[in-house]
């Protein structure tokens, strides 16, 4: 084992580490694209470019938009049915 | 189950499974040794008799050609799923954000960060034609180059133009895009099928190893895995996002009167 795969290995235990122990979804997502990234230079030490690449296009691309996209609507939904709710009871009120 | 009987449980299948699990990472090659002889078999193979570099891409496109076939259809048949899931519904609205058609603003949005979108744009759109057409010479190929040329669309979305993304890439050149690609892996197997008398054996002369034409139909299959993947992806993200920034729930008024 090389030292780079060392660091490597040493990085992506941290970050992976640190997306699991995050509780708030949103800094988990950005976690994710940075744990990807240690990833990908795991791979990438280990002579696998075309993993690392698929690797670096999926956490840092792919799936954040969509977990960044479903997050936006989950709240904005939250923050109508609060609204909702305060509607009705100055309503009934 | 009660605490203690778990407890039992554990007691009994934890150092069982730390057992096998020792004895099973004990019997392991040491790091770096892998002593597989299918790496060998496809690095000597592939490149003599396929004139491709890029030995992962000559493997999904050549040796295990039906496979990526199957999983062309799994990301066709996944998008799918996701468009009929999230396509607007009975009691919901279209309605951006803010009243302003042509934009939607992010609050803090600056000049400076939609410049950077802009010339990202661009670099994004050729590093993903660039990975795609090279991928059985440099590492990357259909699937890589594919979502590099999606993120770039979505570049402008940075710059808070979200509306302008939907008005380069309408959904129905996307649904097309995804189609085609899909579409298209599955015929040139057809062609291995009339020209080589083989589904997806190569047919085409295979050129000079390291040239931008080599390999085979690679290249070609190449294409159709980056244009399947290009509109696949930007169809997910574009639903996706309309759920989050254009589709709204029209607070049940419709849906109670249907």
């Amino acid at each position: 084992m090389t030292a780079v795969q060392a660091v490597a290995i040493i990085a992506v235990a941290i970050t992976g580490g640190a997306v699991a122990l995050f509780e708030d979804p949103l800094r988990e997502t950005f976690l994710l694209g940075i744990y990807g990234m240690t990833l990908a230079a795991l791979f990438f030490s280990l002579q696998a470019p075309d993993v690392a690449l698929s690797e670096i296009v999926v956490s840092a691309i792919g799936l954040p938009l969509i977990v960044l996209a479903a997050l936006r609507k989950v709240r904005e939904q939250a923050r109508e049915r609060e609204h909702g709710r305060r509607n009705d009871e100055r309503g009934s009120g | 189950m009660s605490r203690r009987a778990r407890l039992t449980l554990f007691a009994v299948a934890g150092p069982g499974f730390t057992a096998v699990l020792v004895i099973g990472l004990a019997g392991l090659p040491a790091f770096g040794h892998f002593h597989g002889v299918y790496g060998l078999v496809v690095t000597g193979t592939e490149l003599a008799e396929r004139h491709a570099t890029d030995l992962v891409t000559a493997l999904n496109f050549d040796l295990r050609a039906f496979d990526t076939l199957g999983e062309e259809f799994i990301l066709f048949a996944s998008v799918t799923g996701v468009v009929l899931l999230l396509r607007q519904l009975r009691g919901e609205d279209r309605r951006p954000r803010g009243g302003d058609v042509g934009e939607h603003r992010f609050a803090g949005a600056s000049e400076a960060l939609r410049v950077i979108s802009v010339a990202l744009l661009a670099l994004l759109v050729a590093l993903g034609g660039y990975v795609i057409v090279h991928g059985a010479l440099t590492p990357g190929g259909g699937f890589q180059g594919g979502v590099v040329l999606a993120a770039g669309p979505v570049g402008a979305l940075l710059a808070g133009r979200y509306l302008a993304v939907k008005m380069v890439t309408p959904e129905p050149v996307l649904e097309a895009l995804d189609a085609i690609g899909a579409a298209g892996y599955a015929l040139f197997g057809l062609g291995g099928l009339v020209f080589a008398s083989v589904y997806l054996k190569n047919f085409l002369p295979l050129g000079i190893p390291g040239h931008l034409l080599s390999a085979g139909f690679m290249p070609l299959n190449s294409i159709a895995v980056g244009l399947e993947v290009t509109g696949g992806f930007l169809l997910i993200w574009t639903e996706f996002l309309d759920q989050a920034l254009v589709i709204r729930s029209d607070g049940g008024k419709r849906g109670a009167s249907a």
